[in-house]
């Protein structure tokens, strides 16, 4: 478990000294794409506990999930269609559940 | 702990991505928060350009009917004291001074800021030629009164309230002679600018006219003493 936090955090100090900078414009397709790779985490967690883990699905599902979420979303944008409302729910949704498995494990040890 | 038996390194990997996501967003969502929103800032330089239309307006009704009661007043003490106030357009004998940036290149490493005109260059030329009896002055056709302004706003020039970008020209009532000769003593205030590059030119004229004041005169904290008491 330490070994994701210390990524985590490994990230987060980068993301803070460089100056990268998303302009307004696609601060929302940012976020979609940030909940998408949230909800690859805790689905990665879940596999590594359950023993169901498999490398290329989780890499491959990160990189997917987080640029079809945000392509979507662009594309939802350009069509009158909000999709950016749904990408949220549809995550959330998973990240919950995703969590509430967890717990489920961490309880029973 | 929480036992992940597999993927760990994996996984380590990609929350180094969500990280740094992470720390973009919340940069991001702080910028969006201390900035003013975009549709604001349309708005606002509309609402600008309107209320600059209508002050413009305003000014030349005001005018309009300063110079209607200066007319029906015979008064000559009135004419004095209103031409003293700059509130009456003048003209007669004068100088027109111009005034330009300087057209030489800063050398590298120095101070680009000393070839440009600054609010003491102009504040000098006043100086002098008032000094050397000028009864009226304007600034790129903004009448100096008492309580007139000559400052910087950044690269322009702000007198009365009203901004303007070199060149400018300073016009001058007065002995054409004096008035020359004292901007162009020797050590003088012409020849520092020009030490600077500063572009000056000196015209005598036999007529100059000079605007009056267009803006409000407004006392909110003098009052005038009550004499006798």
């Amino acid at each position: 478990m330490t070994l994701p936090i210390v990524g985590l955090l490994l990230g987060v100090i980068i993301g803070l000294t460089f100056p990268i900078n998303v302009p307004f414009e696609y601060a929302k397709f940012m976020s979609v794409a940030l909940l998408a790779s949230l909800d690859s985490v805790f689905g990665g967690l879940r596999a590594g506990i359950e023993e169901k883990f498999d490398n290329t699905v989780f890499i491959t599902g990160f990189f997917t999930n987080a640029l079809m979420a945000a392509g979507l979303v662009y594309i939802g944008e350009r069509l009158g269609i909000d999709l950016y409302y749904v990408a949220l729910l549809a995550f959330g949704l998973r990240i919950f559940q995703n969590l509430a498995i967890i717990r489920r494990y961490f309880l029973k040890k | 702990m929480l036992p992940i038996k597999q993927g760990q390194a994996a996984i380590a990997m990609v929350c180094v991505v969500l990280g740094v996501m992470l720390a973009v967003q919340f940069r991001t969502t702080q910028d969006i928060k201390a900035s003013v929103p975009y549709q604001r800032v349309e708005d606002l330089s509309q609402q600008l350009s309107k209320v600059e239309k209508e002050r413009e307006a305003l000014l030349s009704e005001v005018y309009a009917l300063r110079t209607a009661t200066g007319t029906e007043a015979t008064n000559r003490e009135l004419q004095r004291v209103k031409m003293g106030a700059g509130l009456l357009p003048v003209e007669g004998p004068g100088v027109i001074v111009t005034i330009d940036d300087s057209k030489r290149p800063a050398k590298p490493g120095e101070n680009a800021n000393l070839y440009l005109i600054h609010d003491d260059d102009i504040l000098k030329v006043i100086n002098e030629l008032r000094a050397a009896g000028a009864e009226a002055i304007s600034i790129n056709d903004q009448r100096l009164i008492a309580s007139s302004e000559i400052r910087c706003a950044g690269p322009t020039l702000s007198v009365n309230n009203t901004r303007y970008s070199p060149p400018y020209e300073i016009s001058a009532i007065g002995e054409p002679k004096t008035l020359e000769s004292a901007l162009k003593l020797r050590g003088g205030v012409i020849e520092t600018l020009q030490f600077w590059g500063i572009q000056v030119g000196v015209k005598k004229q036999d007529l100059v006219k000079i605007p009056a004041y267009k803006g409000v005169m407004q006392f909110q904290y003098a009052k005038p003493v009550q004499e006798g008491k």
